[in-house]
């Protein structure tokens, strides 16, 4: 069977951003069917029999995740929508947003639902203000016409959904950082135990999930696990965004199965390389955090279980291209200068040892660098991994192992010839 | 629309009295199970209407969430997007990360240092413009993105941001917004 979008499907047609057009597209059925034929339990084992897993970065099973939710218990439970999308090469969610708020809305509600949750968050990133507004006037209206609060649509449930802005810092993305900047706290992250499951925001029963995978549950309650799980393969079920950036003539986010190679993904669906004389060097698969692939390594297909296999991630599919004009001392060190940048600080191993690699790979990129700091890069990013509260630490040392064991000799040939041999950098 | 965004220039002061923005904030934080956890949505609705948050802001701010000053000062420093101190009429953020350095984010730089004489962190004489580098603006896939105010602007050449710095220059001050 052909594959069908379903996610993207209202993308082009800006009729859907009213809530007549939206029903007038198919929306808001799955939310009718959960409230009137479905209890909670029945919603979260159809998301638990999908397979659907976390497309935010860590590809945890989502009704797992549900079911460690505790129900009944004396504190309300809350959910929140993970909307701040900040890892480099990914904006995914945004295209939801953007095109589709009312599907990003009923997502959450029969989530929040699932959960017996009965006041749901929306968390966005701050720089998203079109986004915002877009979401704001899709929830207003809802609000208006009795799709949320008490008895919302005649049934005898109660929902609440409110918007929270972040403020520009990559780390409230991290869901125990964003819990606590949900509180009205700095964004830095919390040391588990104990769990949001147990114990998230204002005490309480927790659940974070991303954006796109509160997007897919509307498709599982109105078709059914076994549509789902009929998709991609087995343990990587379903549609996924890809983002592809960089290199590429047709840069976009594709709606695609999880059977896709990455030549695939860039070849036939980003249009292939920018320029024809210059092929493809380097792609990051999953978003700044994962290991980079070299270009002999794409014929690999983008599932989280393959993507691992081949020592790298998924993550949250933010696909960046490179071509052979691009340095890879230079491109670590505009990532190593985002995470120096984006550390909340709370970790010495983290917040020293991000500094120190930007530093490092600024000294070789301008000629500076000595045979010893080569494998000093590797020392540093062993010495952050694994060493740290969250897993930004983890996130700013695997691209730094991966870049220098994949591209030793341009990283040697940067201190044989003092400086970098490639022309084109790619920062100033 | 409930939005927090007014009319008119979104960087300029909209002259609103501490009453009624007091009244705005209470508002706000109704809607949260606990006061504080309107911080962040506070902080954005002063900045906006007072263009930058002042100390008479935030201790305005802090006493509608309940806390203390110094609790919010803490915020304002943790989170880039408050400002203390308010930017050029045009904020450019131009985004200075890999997927938009490999599309040409180095050429818009070096384009608004000769047209503007600014780098980043500087102000033009006439206060229209300031440019900031900022880390992914999450527009990836339409890289290289400055965002200007509110807006993105997205897939820029040279020539386009040359043609949007002339129309922003152009407009009357009293006029703000940015498209
Ligand atoms: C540094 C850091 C940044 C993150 N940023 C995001 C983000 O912007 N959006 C997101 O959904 N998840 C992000 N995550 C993952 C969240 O912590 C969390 O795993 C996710 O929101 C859970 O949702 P999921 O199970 O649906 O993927 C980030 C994690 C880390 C460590
Ligand atoms: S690893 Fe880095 S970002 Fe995470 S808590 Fe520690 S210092 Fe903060
Ligand atoms: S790298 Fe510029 S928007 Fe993501």
């Amino acid at each position: 069977m052909a594959f069908e979008k379903v996610l993207t499907r209202n993308v082009g047609n800006p009729a859907v951003l009213s809530l007549a057009g939206y029903e007038a597209a198919g929306g808001y059925v799955a939310l009718r069917k959960a409230l009137k034929e479905m209890t909670p339990i029945e919603v979260t084992e159809e998301v638990q029999k999908s397979g659907l897993r976390g497309r935010g970065g860590a590809g945890f099973p989502t009704g797992v995740k549900w079911g460690f939710v505790p129900r009944g218990g004396e504190r309300p439970v809350y959910l929140i929508n993970n909307a701040d999308e900040s890892e480099p090469g990914t904006s995914k969610d945004r295209l939801l947003m953007t095109h589709d708020p009312h599907l990003v809305l009923e997502g959450t509600m029969i989530s929040a639902y699932a959960l017996e949750c009965h006041h749901a968050f929306i968390y966005i990133r701050g720089e998203y203000v079109r986004e915002y507004e877009i979401l704001m006037a899709a929830l207003t209206e809802l609000r208006e016409k009795g799709y949320l609060g008490r008895g919302m649509l005649g049934s005898d449930y109660d929902l609440q959904v409110t918007m929270v802005r972040g403020a520009g810092a990559y780390i409230c993305g991290e869901e125990t950082a964003l819990m606590n900047s949900l509180e009205g706290r700095r964004g830095e992250p919390r040391l588990k135990p104990p769990f949001p499951a147990q114990r998230g925001i204002f005490g309480s029963p927790t659940n974070v999930n991303n954006t796109e995978t509160l997007a897919n549950v509307p498709f599982i309650i109105e078709r059914g696990a076994d549509w789902f799980t009929g998709i991609g393969k087995e343990r990587n079920t379903g549609p996924k965004l890809y983002c592809v950036s960089g290199h590429v003539k047709n840069p976009g986010i594709f709606e695609l199965p999880m059977t896709i190679t990455c030549n695939e993904l860039i070849q036939e669906h980003a249009g292939g390389m920018l320029r024809p004389d210059h092929a493809i060097k380097a792609f990051i698969p999953g978003g700044s955090s994962v290991p980079v692939l070299r270009a002999d390594e794409l014929d690999v297909i983008m599932s989280y279980d393959d993507l691992a296999e081949a020592g790298t991630m998924l993550g949250s599919a933010g696909g960046i291209v490179m071509d052979d004009t691009t340095c890879m001392v230079d491109a670590l060190r505009n990532l190593e200068a985002f995470y120096a940048h984006e550390s909340c600080g709370q970790c010495t191993p983290c917040r020293q040892g991000c500094g120190w690699l930007h530093g490092l790979l600024t000294r070789l990129e301008n000629g500076g660098g000595v045979d010893a700091d080569i494998p000093l890069i590797t020392e540093l990013a062993d010495n952050i991994e694994g060493h740290t509260i969250c897993p930004l630490g983890d996130a700013a040392a695997m691209p730094a192992r991966a870049m220098v064991a994949k591209f030793k000799d341009e990283f040697r040939a940067h201190v044989a010839r003092k400086g970098c041999p490639l022309r084109d950098k790619v920062t100033a | 629309m409930s939005s927090d965004r007014r009319k008119g220039d979104p960087h300029g002061k909209s002259g609103i009295s501490d009453e009624a923005l007091r009244r705005e904030l209470e508002e706000i934080v109704a809607e949260y199970p606990e006061k504080r956890a309107g911080a962040l949505m506070c902080l954005h609705r002063a900045q906006r209407h007072r263009g930058s948050l002042s100390l008479a802001s935030q201790v305005l701010v802090g006493e509608v969430i309940g806390s203390s000053p110094a609790h919010v000062r803490e915020l304002v420093s943790f989170y880039t997007l408050f400002l203390e101190e308010s930017p050029g009429r045009y904020h450019l953020q131009l985004c200075r990360t890999l997927s938009c350095q490999l599309r040409g984010a180095r050429d818009l730089k070096d384009r608004i240092r000769r047209r503007l004489s600014i780098g980043p962190g500087g102000v033009t004489e006439d206060g229209l413009f300031q440019l900031t580098e900022v880390e992914c603006l999450g527009s990836c896939d339409s890289a290289p993105v400055i965002q200007i105010n509110d807006d993105y602007f997205e897939g820029l050449d040279g020539d386009m941001l040359d043609k949007l710095l002339d129309e922003l220059s152009a407009r009357p001050p009293a006029a703000g917004g940015q498209g």
